[in-house]
C-alpha cells in the first residue's frame, strides 16, 4: 500500500533508534506526551516501545474523543435513542460505551434502533430512506472529524431535509493541551502533535507551546516511522536546547490547516461557553456546539435531552490516564473488573483509548518481549 | 475512527462535482472531495480520506523528501554497520 | 435545549453504582482465594505483578453478564467464547463435548466417527463467489475435516420466510447439490419450516454432517507443543471482506471474493504426507486470530506468529484498512489453519501447495512455551505486540 509500506520498513526504525538512542543524556529521564488516541493506538499496535530506549518514556495524552466524553453525556444519547421514531447512528467506537444504563450496543439488544455507520453522509441516506423516522447522527470527534459533520449538516440543509439532526459532541484540542501543560501533576519535556486534527487546524495554534511553555513541538503522522522520526526530530532539539514548532507529516498537513474545512465548521457550529471533559473538568471554549441558524439539525434542541452530570464511578481512573498521570497498569481495576469486554471506563473501550491499546496490544512484559524478538 | 488512509483519485462522477471515485489497494470507493474545493485533487492525485471525506491531499514532493529522509538513515545505518564489521580491534 | 449545566455537584446515575459494585465484586470472590499473597506497597505497583492479576482474572471461571443476547456473542470472539462455556458446556456436560474441537468424535460400536453442526444465516444470501447453500455444505464438510474424518453424509434443515422466493431456493438447492458432489457427500435427510414475513431474512439453513475416522492421530488442540510449526493454507479474509462489500451499504467495490470450498482433499492429501499433524483447524468466524487464541489457551502454550509471513489479498488489506479492522479477525471458508511437529512443517507445507486450494499455503509462527495463553505478533515493523480474542462484532451475520 502507497504512502504506507514504505513508512514501516524495519531496517529504517532501527537506525532511527539509534540515533534516538545516541541523542539521550546520560543519566536523564524523558516524557514525551503524544497527545492523539490514533498516535497511542500505532505506537502499541507496531510495538514501537521496543524501539526506544529505557531513559524515554511516552505518556498518553487526552486526544481520544470518546474517552473524553462525560457518563452524563452518554446518557443523553442512550435518552435520545430511546426517543420513539428515532434512529440513531454511531461510528462504530461508541458502541460499547457504557453508560448509566448500559451502552449503544445493550440498548440495540433491548430493541432501540441503533445503526452503526461508516461517515455521516451514511446517516444522511437513512434519514432519506427513512422519512417517517427522525435520524440523529452521535458526532464525535476532535477538529479531524468535526468538518465532516458540518459538510453534512450544511447538506442536509441544502436538500431541505426535515428528519435528520446532529448531537454534537466535537471537542477542541488545544484546551486538552493547555489543561496538560497547567496541570501541576505533569513534567513534560516535549510534545507529538496530533497529525490529522493538524490537517484541519495547521500548526500554528501550536506555537503557544514552544513559545510561553518552552517545550518542543512535532506534528507527527502516524505510521510507525512517522512516529519515530518525530521522536528523533523532538530528542534533536531538546539536545540543542531549541523549543519550536515541527512539522514531521508535511505530506499531509499545511502549515496553514484547511481553510475550507475550517469555514465549513464555522459557518454551521460555535464554541460552547463550557463543556465538560470526562478527567479534566469543566473547560471554557472547548467545545462546538450547533449554531442557532442551523437549530433545524440540533437534536439538542429538538429534544429534550436529560442533561444530567453523572460522575463517572468511584473505581474509574480514566481521568488520570487521561492526563497521563496514570499508565493504564496502574489503574487499580485495569484488566480485573475493567476489561474490553467488562469496560467500566471510556480508555478501556475506545479502540483510540490507552487502556484498550495496552490491553490488546501491550500485556508483555519487557522480557518476554526480549525473548520473542530473539526468535 | 480517526483513521486516515491515503487513496489514488481514480475519477469524478460526472452529475455530483462533489463526489470523487478513490482507490485504496485496489479497492474503490465513492468519498466527498467538498473540502478540498479550493484545490480540487485530479485523477491520479492522492489524498488522505477520513469517514468518507477527502480532508487533504498528500503532497507527493513532501512525501518523496520524507522517504529520502528516511533512507538517507537506513543509508548511514547501513553504512555504520558496515564499517563496524570491517574495523576490528584486536 | 438542553439544560444549562452549572458546575454542581454531580448525581450518580442509578444504575450505574450498581453494575460497577457489582463487577468489582465478581473480581474480588476471584481474588479472594489469593489472600495471604504478598500486598504490594501503595505506590510501588510493578508492572508484572500487575499482569499476573491480569492473567488470573482472565482465566476464572466464565460468566455471561448480560441479561440479553447481543450481536457480539454470535461474532465469533470473547462473547461467543463465554457463551459456548458458561450456558452450553456447563448445560451440556459431558467428556465428548468438553473438547470443543471443530467436531465431535465418537466410537459406536468399534468404529470412530465425527459429528458436526452449523447452522448460516448469512446476509445477503447470494455473494461472490458463492451462497448459502455452499456456505453450509462446504462449512460442514470442512469440519469433519478437519477433525480427521472422511465426511460421508448430511443433514440439512430449512428454515425459510414467508415470501422468499422458490426460485432462489432452486438456486441454493442446486449449489448445494454441485458442492455435495465435488466434496463426494451427500445429503440424506432434512426439515423444512415456514416462518412469518419478517422472520428468518429470507432462509436459515443448518447443516449436520457425519464422517468416518480411518486412522489414529488424535487431532486437537490441546496437544500443540513448543517447537511445533503454525500453518495457514492460503490467503486470509476473502470471505468475511466479500459479506461486508456484498452487503452494499459501504459503496465499496472491489475484485473479491468468498473462498468458500471443500477443504477434505486438501486435508487427506496433508495427513497422508505427514504423521506429524498435531491439529487441524477451520478457520470461519471469528478468523485466524480466534484460533491462535483456542491453541494457546487449550494447550496452555504460547503462540508467536509474523505479520510479514501471513499471506492476504491486497484488496482484502485495503479493505480492511478502510473498514479499520484487522484481516486476522476477519471469517475464511475454505482456510486451514495446521499445527505441526517441527519436523513435519516442510512436508506438510509441500502437500499443501500440491494442492489447488492450497497453493500460497505459508508457515505463520511457532508454538512457544512462554507466555502460556498469549499469543504474539511480529509486526512488519519489528515490534511486538498480542493479539487478542475480538471483542464486540464489527463484521455481523458473516456466515
Amino acid at each position: 500500500m502507497r504512502f504506507v509500506d514504505e513508512f514501516r520498513d524495519a531496517d529504517t526504525a532501527h537506525a532511527l533508534s539509534a540515533k534516538i538512542t545516541a541523542l539521550c543524556e546520560p543519566g536523564r529521564q524523558y516524557k514525551l506526551m503524544e497527545v492523539c488516541g490514533g498516535h497511542t493506538h500505532t505506537i502499541y499496535k507496531h510495538g514501537l516501545e521496543d524501539y526506544l530506549p529505557e531513559q524515554i518514556t511516552l505518556v498518553h495524552g487526552p486526544g481520544c474523543p470518546v474517552c473524553v466524553i462525560p457518563m452524563g453525556r452518554v446518557d443523553d444519547a442512550m435518552a435520545l435513542a430511546a426517543e420513539p421514531d428515532v434512529i440513531m447512528t454511531s461510528f462504530g467506537d461508541m458502541m460499547r460505551v457504557p453508560g448509566s444504563n448500559g451502552s449503544f450496543f445493550d440498548a440495540k439488544a433491548r430493541g432501540t434502533d441503533i445503526r452503526m455507520v461508516y461517515s455521516p453522509l451514511d446517516s444522511l441516506k437513512i434519514a432519506r430512506k427513512n422519512p417517517d423516522k427522525r435520524v440523529v447522527f452521535m458526532a464525535i470527534g476532535f477538529e479531524t472529524t468535526a468538518p465532516s459533520t458540518a459538510m453534512t449538516v450544511l447538506r442536509a440543509a441544502a436538500e431541505g431535509l426535515a428528519n435528520f439532526s446532529i448531537f454534537c459532541n466535537h471537542v477542541t484540542i488545544v484546551p486538552a493541551i493547555k489543561a496538560i501543560l497547567d496541570s501541576p501533576d505533569l513534567r513534560l519535556d516535549g510534545f507529538l502533535g496530533p497529525g490529522h486534527v493538524s490537517t484541519v487546524i495547521g500548526c500554528r495554534p501550536y506555537e503557544f507551546i514552544a513559545r510561553d511553555y518552552g517545550k518542543p513541538v512535532v506534528v507527527a503522522g502516524f505510521e510507525p516511522l512517522d512516529i519515530l522520526q518525530s521522536i528523533y526530530m523532538l530528542m534533536l532539539q531538546l539536545s540543542e536546547g531549541r523549543s519550536e514548532v515541527e512539522n514531521q507529516y508535511s505530506r499531509v498537513v499545511p502549515w496553514n490547516g484547511n481553510t475550507v474545512a475550517l469555514r465549513a465548521i464555522g459557518e454551521t457550529m460555535e464554541l460552547r461557553p463550557y463543556f465538560e471533559w470526562r478527567g479534566l473538568g469543566f473547560i471554557s471554549h472547548s467545545a462546538l456546539g450547533v449554531r442557532e441558524q442551523y437549530a433545524a439539525f440540533d437534536a439538542e434542541r429538538l429534544f429534550a435531552v436529560p442533561g444530567v452530570r453523572v460522575a463517572d464511578p468511584k473505581a474509574c481512573q480514566c481521568g488520570e490516564v487521561l492526563k497521563g498521570v496514570l499508565k493504564p497498569w496502574e489503574c487499580k481495576v485495569f484488566g480485573t473488573a475493567c476489561t474490553p469486554e467488562t469496560p467500566i471506563g471510556t480508555c478501556m473501550v475506545s479502540p483510540e483509548g490507552a487502556c484498550a491499546a495496552y490491553y490488546n496490544y501491550g500485556r508483555l512484559t519487557r522480557q518476554r518481549v526480549k525473548e520473542a524478538s530473539q526468535t | 475512527m480517526c483513521l486516515g488512509i491515503p487513496g489514488e483519485v481514480i475519477e469524478f462522477l460526472p452529475d455530483q462535482p462533489d463526489l470523487a471515485r478513490v482507490d485504496v489497494s485496489g479497492v474503490r470507493r465513492v468519498i466527498n472531495i467538498g473540502l478540498l474545493v479550493d484545490d480540487p485533487p485530479r485523477p491520479g492525485e492522492w489524498v488522505l480520506i477520513h469517514v468518507g471525506f477527502a480532508l487533504s491531499k498528500i503532497d507527493e514532493d513532501e512525501a518523496a523528501a520524507a522517504m529520502q529522509f528516511l533512507e538517507g538513515i537506513g543509508q548511514a545505518y547501513e553504512d555504520e554497520l558496515a564499517a563496524l564489521a570491517e574495523s576490528r580491534i584486536e | 435545549m438542553t439544560a444549562d449545566r452549572g458546575a454542581g455537584p454531580a448525581q450518580a446515575g442509578p444504575a450505574q453504582a450498581g453494575w460497577v459494585q457489582e463487577a468489582l465484586r465478581v473480581h474480588d470472590e476471584q481474588e479472594h482465594g489469593r489472600r495471604g499473597s504478598p500486598q504490594p506497597a501503595p505506590g510501588t505497583v510493578r508492572e508484572d505483578l500487575v499482569l499476573e492479576r491480569i492473567d488470573r482474572a482472565r482465566r476464572s471461571r466464565p460468566r455471561i453478564r448480560e441479561e440479553r443476547i447481543t450481536m457480539a456473542h454470535g461474532a465469533g470472539g470473547k462473547a461467543t467464547q463465554t457463551l459456548i462455556e458458561a450456558m452450553f458446556l456447563d448445560g451440556f456436560s459431558n467428556p465428548l463435548l468438553q473438547p470443543l474441537e471443530d467436531a465431535a468424535r465418537l466410537e459406536v460400536s468399534g468404529a470412530r466417527l465425527a459429528l458436526t453442526t452449523d447452522s448460516y444465516v448469512v446476509s445477503p444470501l447470494f455473494f461472490p463467489g458463492g451462497n448459502i447453500g455452499d456456505l453450509a455444505v462446504n462449512g460442514t464438510v470442512n469440519d469433519l475435516s478437519t477433525s480427521g474424518a472422511s465426511p460421508l453424509y448430511l443433514s440439512a434443515g430449512f428454515i425459510l420466510e414467508e415470501g422468499f422466493e422458490v426460485r432462489d431456493l432452486g438456486k441454493i438447492v442446486a449449489s448445494m447439490r454441485e458442492a455435495a458432489d465435488a466434496a463426494g457427500v451427500q445429503v440424506v435427510t432434512g426439515d423444512t419450516k415456514v416462518v412469518e414475513r419478517g422472520k428468518a431474512d429470507g432462509c436459515y439453513i443448518n447443516t449436520a454432517g457425519v464422517g468416518l475416522i480411518s486412522h489414529d492421530l488424535d487431532l486437537g488442540v490441546a496437544s500443540a507443543r513448543p517447537g511445533d510449526a503454525i500453518i495457514v493454507s492460503g490467503p486470509i479474509g476473502d470471505h468475511g471482506i466479500t459479506i461486508m462489500l456484498a452487503r452494499g451499504e459501504l459503496d465499496i467495490e472491489a475484485d473479491v471474493t468468498s473462498d468458500t470450498a471443500p477443504l477434505n482433499g486438501l486435508v487427506a492429501g496433508l495427513l497422508a504426507a505427514t504423521p506429524g499433524v498435531r491439529a487441524l483447524r477451520d478457520a470461519t468466524r471469528g478468523g485466524v486470530a480466534t484460533i491462535l487464541n483456542e491453541i494457546a489457551r487449550s494447550a496452555g502454550v504460547g503462540v508467536l506468529v509474523r505479520e510479514n509471513d501471513i499471506p492476504v489479498r491486497t484488496e482484502v488489506r485495503g479493505a480492511s484498512e478502510l473498514l479499520g479492522i484487522d484481516p486476522m479477525y476477519v471469517a475464511c471458508e475454505g482456510r486451514l489453519v495446521a499445527v505441526t511437529a517441527p519436523e513435519a512443517a516442510g512436508p506438510a507445507l509441500d502437500a499443501l501447495r500440491a494442492h489447488p486450494l492450497g497453493g500460497a499455503a505459508a508457515i505463520i509462527g511457532q508454538v512457544t512455551a512462554d507466555p502460556p495463553g498469549i499469543v504474539q505478533l511480529k509486526t512488519a515493523f519489528g515490534g511486538t505486540r498480542i493479539v487478542d480474542l475480538l471483542v464486540g462484532d464489527p463484521l455481523p451475520r458473516i456466515c
